[in-house]
């Protein structure tokens, strides 16, 4: 009927919202390029002078390079673990029978609904008395804990997908135990494995709460909450654009995993949210 | 209730193939039209566009009087069956049927009993309250059926409606379809891909292939003078055999034996030609062995290999291979897959009577009744042989069929006192009311 | 009474078979535990242990700046807690930003699904857009869009000709930016999830009830969005647990000036910036209540099916 119209405008309803999804980096991209000394003189979006000089302030302040590191190094290792941990769950949950499956699914659940907050104080007391504050150890735990549930969800929705009969199926064409679960099952198993990794590794590089309450030096804190210290650390200018530039250092990864793996963290994040 | 008119409809889409191209075709009013072709051929294409879920890329659709190629499907005021049954998951039988009423403001008492009256036409009324999910697969179709006609739409389109069905039940529900149309005598597309639906159901049937369309006609018509070797090979199961011959003046050389063509119009098709398809229904070949002296004399005994027998108690199937000429095996095949088969190697099927003491893996002798026997062109696959008059005089039995089975369906149901027909019940409980159908 | 009677001779046989299973079934048991084991005490660790903690010391009046003041004071930091306005106010601004953002990234949300599940223009790059916002540091929206508005940096004011128009420094006005900055990078989930609720609605039923005559915004009325309520629920409970708990936005953005403080941002201000635990913890306690609430009227309320659910932040 009205195809003509109708195409034109979900072409505009598109490209509206390329712009309110994109604009905000950009803006803050622009912003990392700008001098230090435009802000408050100069009101654009666009830079009035272009300049690396933000770059070069941020790489060179020790508080942003060692936060980089700390967020990469625990947001890795956290990653790591809690899909480790998620992977065996997921397996035993999809494939076992055994008593306290739902209770852990629902226990899961919960701990995505808690309020991180109400555990900060009491973690941080906990943490201090067994010398875990301000350690990498010290939120690699909790971000382990709190990232597991997402990934526990996501991988047993994907792992109930698997054909499993294909292990039973490789053994007959005459595959050990161990080729069944190499050649079989690690290659349907590992598009899910990589998706959890994905959300997970973001709700870790996410994290703000854990990292200014668990940390109180450049031992282990993580970007987010070092650039919300970043703000009064200023000595001689406004450190708005050497935040922006920070900001877009951090944003980078996120920006090449989500064009990469667009596909996979669609079927995450919707992996079994509605019945399928 | 309206009559549809197609003009020379095409349907374009993105990449420029034509998956309806120039089909005219005059769909009468009450009347029972099937839309039956191979998968792929643009009948559920066809039908989308009368109900106007597909835009019409040129020609000219018109529905009663009026040309609706730029009407939106609700103003169409038509109702339609899908294959899925598309029932509204969150509804209850009631209100899935009510659902048009509903988008159409109608009163609240005027719902509930033309509701009611459809439930207890379609045998429903004890599920009203149920939801689709907890419905046999029956049960939905008929729940489909009733938000179909409980709108008193102009015409009723139906796109494989039973193919979601056990064979058993898509028995029943085949003749309930048709009971139903007879009796409320509203216009009715129909896509099937299902001949013995087309057959049974349609006043006529159209054969659709690749977009184009082929024939309209009679289930009989249909059977008995196919315009081409597409239609011949589509309507019958098993299909019918086409059988290469060289002409030697009358005589046909085929792979399963020469016979003589007797009939002067079917031997005039052959002038001038050097090879021919010969087009043979299974049923009209039988044992010799129990064929009369007299009924031999106007057909023609063959001797034939035969592979394999089906006996199916009834009749017996028996499977006759041959070698035909490279490019009309190609031919023949290619044949074969259109319509939604795959024939490996060129073989005739026969239809015996069932006390034929015929074996697999001997020789046999065979009559064909040469006089049903169709020529086809080979080059263009034209039936030589269709007779104009017999197509006429069917068209004539067809018309007449299809008044009688409607008065027979009327004058059942009228009478009947314990009938529990919408009819009935309205009428007697509030008499002064005027009955809601025709 | 009488099944048993009928069937003892079955009962025996099947006694027989379930010990002749529980060999095989116990060890599966056993793997299924053990590799539940490392997930389920970390989980433990980090949530049981410190709730507990928490509700034992918000018993107590007690400051870690002055450990030997530590004093059993039963519920009165409660007390203390919900007969302060201020708490009140906090409770009412955390209400103000759920309400809001829910109400908005639902709307939102489904035009952003309705445009990815029908868009023939370039739907990858939609896709991929709307995943940005996702991806993004929270705390890298929050300065984005303070930058933004801010008086010296921002472009906001002088494109919209608003002069010297000072965002922050009203509460309104700054919860309008704390509120925007929440939408813009949380509405990338919701929209997800209704596109795939939107998935699960046959074409089928638009297409009859196209022909049954529905306007457009009939069928979405009365038969897409009844069909996907399941996500929509879903959507809302996660969505309104998440902005509940805002904190990030508020901390950058405000830092909670304004008035703009919320429940989180007044837990975390008492138990870590003023390290009054006692206090702290009961507020940490009451947020955390509020939270069971929120979800048990959701789930028994709106009968949000669980098993449906995954959980995601």
């Amino acid at each position: 009927m009205e195809s003509a119209r109708s195409k034109w405008l979900w072409i505009v309803a598109s490209l509206l919202i390329l712009v309110w999804t994109v604009f905000p980096i950009l803006w803050i991209v622009m912003l990392s390029f700008k001098q230090p000394g435009e802000i408050g003189n100069q009101k654009g979006f666009l830079p009035h002078h272009w300049t690396w000089d933000n770059y070069r302030t941020v790489f060179k302040t020790d508080l942003f390079t060692s936060a980089l590191i700390n967020s990469i190094g625990i947001s890795v290792i956290a990653t790591f673990v809690g899909v480790v941990f998620a992977t065996l769950v997921a397996y035993a949950i999809a494939r076992l029978e055994f008593p306290g499956k739902k209770l852990i699914l629902s226990f899961a659940l919960a701990i995505a609904m808690f309020p991180v907050v109400s555990l900060v104080g009491p973690l941080f007391n906990l943490w201090r008395d067994i010398g875990l504050y301000d350690t990498w150890l010290g939120l690699i735990i909790p971000y382990i804990s709190f990232a597991l549930p997402l990934a526990i969800w996501t991988l047993s929705a994907f792992f109930r997908e698997i054909p499993w009969e294909m292990e039973q199926a490789a053994q007959v064409d005459g595959a050990t135990a161990w080729q069944a679960f190499r050649k079989v099952i690690v290659p349907l198993a590992a598009p899910g494995v990589f998706t959890a990794a994905i959300l997970t590794f973001f709700f870790c590089w996410n994290d703000f709460v854990f990292g200014i309450s668990l940390t109180s030096s450049d031992n282990a804190r993580p970007v987010p909450a070092a650039l919300a210290f970043f703000t009064g650390a200023s000595q001689f200018e406004q450190p708005t654009t050497a935040i922006c530039a920070a900001a877009v250092v951090v944003t980078v990864p996120v920006v090449v995993i989500v064009l990469a793996f667009q596909r996979r963290i669609v079927a995450g994040l919707t992996s079994g949210a509605v019945k399928g | 209730m309206a009559a549809i008119t197609m003009k020379k409809i095409v349907k374009r889409y993105g990449d420029g193939f034509p998956a309806v191209n120039e089909v005219s075709l005059d769909v009468r009013d009450g009347e029972f039209m099937i839309l039956v072709g191979p998968s792929g051929c643009g009948k559920s294409t066809l039908l989308r566009m009368i109900v106007g879920l597909e835009d019409i890329t040129s020609g000219e659709m018109v529905i009663g009087d009026r040309v609706v190629n730029r009407v939106a499907p609700r103003e169409r005021n038509l109702s339609m069956v899908f294959q899925n049954y598309a029932l509204y998951p969150h509804l209850t039988v009631f209100e899935n049927i009510a659902f048009p009423l509903r988008l159409a403001k109608t009163p609240d008492a005027e719902v509930k009993r033309r509701v009611n009256e459809t439930a207890e036409l379609l045998e429903l009324t004890e599920h009203l309250e149920r939801k689709p999910a907890n419905l046999s697969g029956g049960q939905r179709q008929r729940v489909a059926m009733g938000r179909a006609i409980v709108r008193q739409a102009d015409a009723f389109l139906f796109d494989e409606p039973l193919s979601n069905l056990d064979a058993k039940l898509r028995g029943q529900m085949r003749t309930e379809i048709s009971r139903l149309q007879r009796r409320l005598g509203v216009t009715t597309v129909y896509v099937t891909h299902d001949q013995t639906e087309a057959m049974t159901l349609g006043d006529r049937v159209a054969v659709l292939r690749k977009g184009v369309l082929q024939q309209v006609g009679s289930p009989r018509e249909l059977y008995e003078q196919p315009v081409n070797l597409f239609v011949a090979g589509f309507i019958g199961s098993p299909s019918m055999n086409f059988l290469p011959a060289s002409v030697d003046g009358t005589t046909l050389e085929t792979p399963l034996g020469r016979f003589e063509v007797r009939d002067e119009r079917k031997a005039a098709a052959l002038e001038g030609r050097e090879v021919v398809l010969v087009g043979i229904r299974p049923e009209h070949f039988e044992d010799a062995s129990l064929v009369s002296e007299e009924k031999k004399a106007h057909g023609s005994v063959v001797a034939a290999h035969v592979d394999v027998t089906e006996w199916l108690g009834n009749e017996l199937y028996a499977y006759v291979p041959y070698e035909a000429p490279d490019d009309l095996a190609a031919q023949l095949r290619e044949l074969s897959r259109e319509l939604d088969g795959d024939q490996l190697r060129t073989q005739a099927v026969v239809a015996l009577d069932a006390s034929s003491p015929i074996t697999p893996g001997r020789d046999a002798e065979l009559w064909i009744d040469t006089s049903r026997i169709h020529i086809f062109d080979p080059s263009t696959g034209d039936n030589l042989t269709r007779d104009e008059e017999h197509v006429a005089e069917l068209g004539r039995l067809g018309e007449e069929h299809r008044e009688a089975k409607r008065d027979a369906q009327r004058h059942a149901e009228r009478p009947a006192p314990e009938a529990s027909t919408s009819e009935a019940s309205t009428s007697e409980a509030s008499a002064p009311e005027a009955p809601t159908e025709p | 009474m009488m099944a048993a009677v009928q069937s003892a001779p079955a009962a025996t046989k099947r006694r027989a078979g379930r010990a002749e299973l529980s060999d095989r079934s116990r060890s599966e048991r056993r793997l299924g535990l053990l590799l539940s084991a490392p997930a389920v005490i970390v989980m433990l660790l980090v949530t049981a242990y410190p709730l507990l903690n928490a509700l034992y010391l918000s018993l107590f009046r007690y400051r870690i700046t002055a450990p030997d003041d530590k004093k059993f004071v039963g519920l009165s930091n409660y007390w203390t807690a919900l007969s302060d306005p201020l708490f009140w106010q906090n409770v009412f601004t955390t209400f103000i930003i759920t309400f809001a953002t829910v109400a908005v990234e639902l709307v939102i949300g489904f035009g952003l699904a309705m445009v990815m599940h029908r868009a023939l223009f370039a739907r990858r790059t939609v896709r991929t857009a709307i995943l940005l916002p996702y991806g993004i540091v929270t705390v890298i929206s929050a300065f984005a869009w303070r930058y933004a508005f801010d008086l010296q940096s921002g472009f906001v004011n002088s494109w919209f000709g608003l002069g010297d128009y000072a965002w922050f420094s009203g509460r309104w006005s700054s919860l309008f930016v704390i509120v925007l900055s929440e939408i813009w990078k949380t509405t990338p989930f919701v929209s997800l999830l209704l596109l795939a609720g939107l998935a699960q609605v046959p074409n089928d039923l638009g297409e009859a009830a196209t022909v049954d005559g529905a306007t457009a915004w009939q069928r979405l009325r009365r038969v897409t969005i009844p069909n996907m309520k399941a996500a929509i629920l879903v959507a809302v409970l996660f969505r309104t647990l998440d902005a509940w708990r805002i904190f990030d936005n508020v901390y950058i953005m405000t830092s909670g000036q304004q008035k703009t403080q919320t429940l989180s941002f007044l837990t975390y201000q008492q138990t870590i910036t003023r390290t009054a635990i006692g206090l702290g913890d009961a507020v940490g306690v009451l947020l955390f209540l509020s939270v069971v609430l929120i979800a048990v009227v959701f789930i028994r309320g709106f009968r949000v099916d669980l098993s449906q659910v995954r959980g995601d932040r």
